[in-house]
C-alpha cells in the first residue's frame, strides 16, 4: 500500500499579495491583532476573488478604520477614501468603469456614524458595488469608543457606565434600515463566531461578488465580528459575546434576495465633454471672442473686490467682470461670498483676471476695490494694496477713504442709472467705468458680455445704456 | 492491522500566528493545541497534534491569517 497523497485543498489566496509591503512591522502577516475578524473575512472575499476570476476587475476601496490598509493585501485595484466616503468613492470608480467589480469594504465607524449619508444615497440609488460592512460594536482602530453599533448597556471607552440608550440612543441596524430602500438587491447579514456561521457567511459573500460580476446593483453584506482587543477580551469568549450578544440585537437574516433580478445593462451616461461645457458658458465660442484690450501695465491682472447691499448687483458685476475676461481670453476667476440674506444684507466678490493661470480666487490684497455702499469702502479700505484703485458709489458713499495713497474715482453710479430709469442698473454703470478708466476691458466686449449676462431681453437696452454711460463717464475722468 | 489514513491534514506556519486559539476552538476533533513555541512575533503558536484531521477547513476560515494555516485533503485512490 502507496503512503497517502494528501493534495491542498486550502491555502493562501493568491489574490493576497505574497508579502504584504507595509511601512514598518512584520510583511507576513496582516496587521490586525489576534483574533480579529478582518482577516477571516479578508480571506473570504479573497477566495471568492480568485474563484471569481475578476480581481483584474475589481476595484476595492478601503475605508477609514482598522482596515484602512487593505490596499496592502489585496492585489486587486485600490482606493483608500476618506472617512465615510467610500461609496462615494466606489460610486466614481464604477460609473468611470462600469464593468469593474467595485468592493466597499467598512466598518461600523465609517459606515454608521460619519458614512451614514453616503451609504444610504448609494444603497438608494442602487450602485453597482458590493458594500462589506463589518460590525464589531464599537470604533476598534481609536480605542474602542461607542459607535452607532455599540449594544445598549455596553461599556467602551466612551460609555463606561454602559450605553445608555436614554442618552445615547439605540443600536443602529443598518441592514434593516437598507432593506427599506427600494434599489437594493441583496441584503443580509452574517457573523464570524462559529464555523456554521463563518461558513454562512463565506457564502453571503460570494453570492454577493457574484451578483457584482453580473452587474446586477448594489448588495450589502453585514458581518457581525470581533474585536477582542476592544472589548477586552480573550477571542474565544469574544465570539461566544457575539453569540450571546449581538446576534439577538442584530438578527442574521437575509433581509433582500432579488437574485433573480435579470441582468441590468444600464450604463450611465457619460459626463459631458469639455467642449459641451464651452459651449454652454460661452467660452470657445468663435462668435464670441472678444479682441483682448491692451492696459496700461499698472492695471494688468487686476485683482477686484466688488462690495456693496444684497440686491445692488454686486455678485453680478463681478460676474459680468470674469465673463468680460474670459471673452478676451484670459484667464479669470469668480468667487462670491455674501450672508443669507437676499437683499439687505452685506455681499461681496472676489474677481481675478489674468493673463496667467490664476492660482487661488481667494484676494487677500484687492488692487481694485468697487466700494457700492459706505460700509463696504470703511471695510475693505484697510487691506488694499498700496495705489490701489477705488471706483466708489459717490452716490451712496459720502465719506470718501482715510488713507492717501489710493486712486479714487468717484462715479455717482446710483443717479447715473437712475437718470437712465433703474437704479438697478448702477452695477453696470460700473462695469462700463471700470473699462473706460483702466482700459483693461473694451467696451465692445462689455456690450457683448450683456447676451450672457442678462437673461430679459426688455433689459438689455438699459444695460447697454448703463454700460455706455459708465464707459464714457471713466473715459473722461482718465483724461 | 493498518489504520485508515486521516483524510485530511493541517500545516500550521508558526511564525504567523497570533496565538488567537479560535483555530483550537473550532476544531470538531480538538487536534489543534497551542506549543510552547514562542514564534518571532512572540507568541506561543498553535500546532497540529500530528493526527485526526478532517480537513474540514473550519480553522482555515476561522484563522484570520491569510497564510498561517494550509489544509490539505486525502487524494482518494483509484
Amino acid at each position: 500500500m502507496s503512503a497517502p497523497n494528501y493534495k491542498p485543498h486550502l491555502s493562501r489566496s493568491e489574490i493576497f499579495y505574497p508579502t504584504f509591503e507595509r511601512k514598518s512591522g512584520n510583511k507576513e502577516v496582516t496587521h490586525y491583532c489576534p483574533g480579529c475578524g478582518h482577516g477571516s473575512l479578508h480571506k473570504m472575499i479573497a477566495e471568492s476573488i480568485q474563484d471569481l476570476g475578476i480581481n483584474d476587475r475589481t476595484i476595492f476601496v478601503s475605508p477609514v478604520g482598522c482596515s484602512v490598509f487593505a490596499y496592502y493585501y489585496f492585489d486587486t485595484g485600490n482606493i483608500q477614501a476618506p472617512h465615510g466616503r467610500a461609496p462615494a468613492v466606489g460610486t466614481g470608480a464604477q460609473r468611470a468603469r462600469p464593468h469593474s467589480v467595485v468592493i466597499s469594504y467598512q466598518g461600523d465607524g465609517d459606515l454608521a456614524a460619519i458614512g451614514l449619508n453616503e451609504i444610504l444615497q448609494a444603497a438608494n440609488r442602487g450602485e453597482k458595488m458590493v458594500v462589506f460592512f463589518v460590525n464589531n460594536a464599537i470604533y476598534g482602530m481609536t480605542g474602542g469608543q461607542m459607535a452607532p453599533t455599540t449594544l445598549p448597556g455596553m461599556r467602551t471607552t466612551t460609555t463606561p457606565m454602559g450605553r445608555d440608550t436614554r442618552l445615547a440612543g439605540n443600536p443602529t441596524r443598518m441592514c434593516e434600515l437598507i432593506s427599506t430602500l427600494d434599489a437594493p438587491i441583496y441584503v443580509a447579514r452574517g457573523c464570524l463566531a462559529s464555523p456554521k456561521h463563518t461558513m454562512r457567511t463565506r457564502k453571503l459573500v460570494r453570492k454577493a461578488l457574484k451578483m457584482q460580476t453580473e452587474g446586477k446593483g448594489f448588495c450589502f453584506v453585514e458581518v457581525l465580528s470581533a474585536c477582542p482587543t476592544g472589548w477586552g477580551m480573550q477571542p474565544v469568549d469574544s465570539h461566544q459575546w457575539i453569540l450571546d450578544n449581538m446576534v439577538p440585537q442584530f438578527p442574521l437574516e437575509i433581509f433582500v434576495d432579488k437574485t433573480d433580478l435579470d441582468h441590468d445593462d444600464y450604463i450611465p451616461p457619460k459626463a459631458p465633454s469639455p467642449e459641451t461645457f464651452h459651449e454652454v458658458i460661452r467660452i470657445a465660442d468663435a462668435a464670441n471672442q472678444m479682441a483682448p484690450a491692451q492696459p496700461e501695465t499698472k492695471y494688468k491682472d487686476p485683482r477686484i473686490k466688488v462690495a456693496g447691499f444684497g440686491g445692488q448687483g454686486v455678485l453680478l458685476l463681478g460676474l459680468g467682470l470674469a465673463q468680460c475676461g474670459m471673452m478676451e481670453g484670459r484667464h479669470v476667476t469668480w468667487l462670491p461670498s455674501y450672508g443669507p440674506e437676499m437683499r439687505g444684507g452685506t455681499a461681496h466678490c472676489h474677481v481675478n483676471i489674468a493673463d496667467e493661470e490664476i492660482g487661488s480666487p481667494l484676494i487677500s490684497k484687492p488692487t481694485v476695490l468697487v466700494a457700492m455702499n459706505q460700509p463696504s469702502l470703511t471695510k475693505f479700505e484697510g487691506e488694499l494694496v498700496e495705489g490701489a484703485l477705488v471706483i466708489m458709489n459717490s452716490s451712496m458713499v459720502p465719506n470718501k477713504p482715510k488713507r492717501k495713497d489710493l486712486e479714487l474715482l468717484e462715479l455717482p453710479a446710483t443717479a447715473i442709472a437712475e437718470e437712465l430709469g433703474n437704479a438697478r442698473a448702477a452695477n453696470m454703470v460700473v462695469l462700463g467705468a471700470y473699462a473706460g478708466y483702466t482700459g483693461v476691458l473694451s467696451l465692445e466686449t462689455c456690450l457683448e458680455s450683456l447676451k450672457t449676462l442678462i437673461k430679459r431681453q426688455a433689459l438689455v437696452d438699459l444695460n447697454v445704456k448703463a454700460i455706455t454711460k459708465g464707459f464714457e463717464f471713466g473715459k473722461a475722468a482718465r483724461g | 492491522m493498518a489504520s485508515r489514513p486521516d483524510r485530511g491534514r493541517v500545516e500550521i506556519n508558526a511564525d504567523e500566528c497570533k496565538g488567537c486559539l479560535l483555530c483550537v476552538s473550532v476544531c470538531p476533533t480538538q487536534v489543534l493545541a497551542r506549543t510552547t513555541n514562542l514564534n518571532k512575533q512572540g507568541y506561543f503558536s498553535v500546532g497540529y497534534t500530528g493526527s485526526g484531521c478532517t480537513g474540514c477547513g473550519f480553522c482555515f476560515y476561522t484563522c484570520p491569517e491569510p497564510g498561517a494555516i494550509t489544509i490539505r485533503r486525502l487524494e482518494k485512490s483509484a
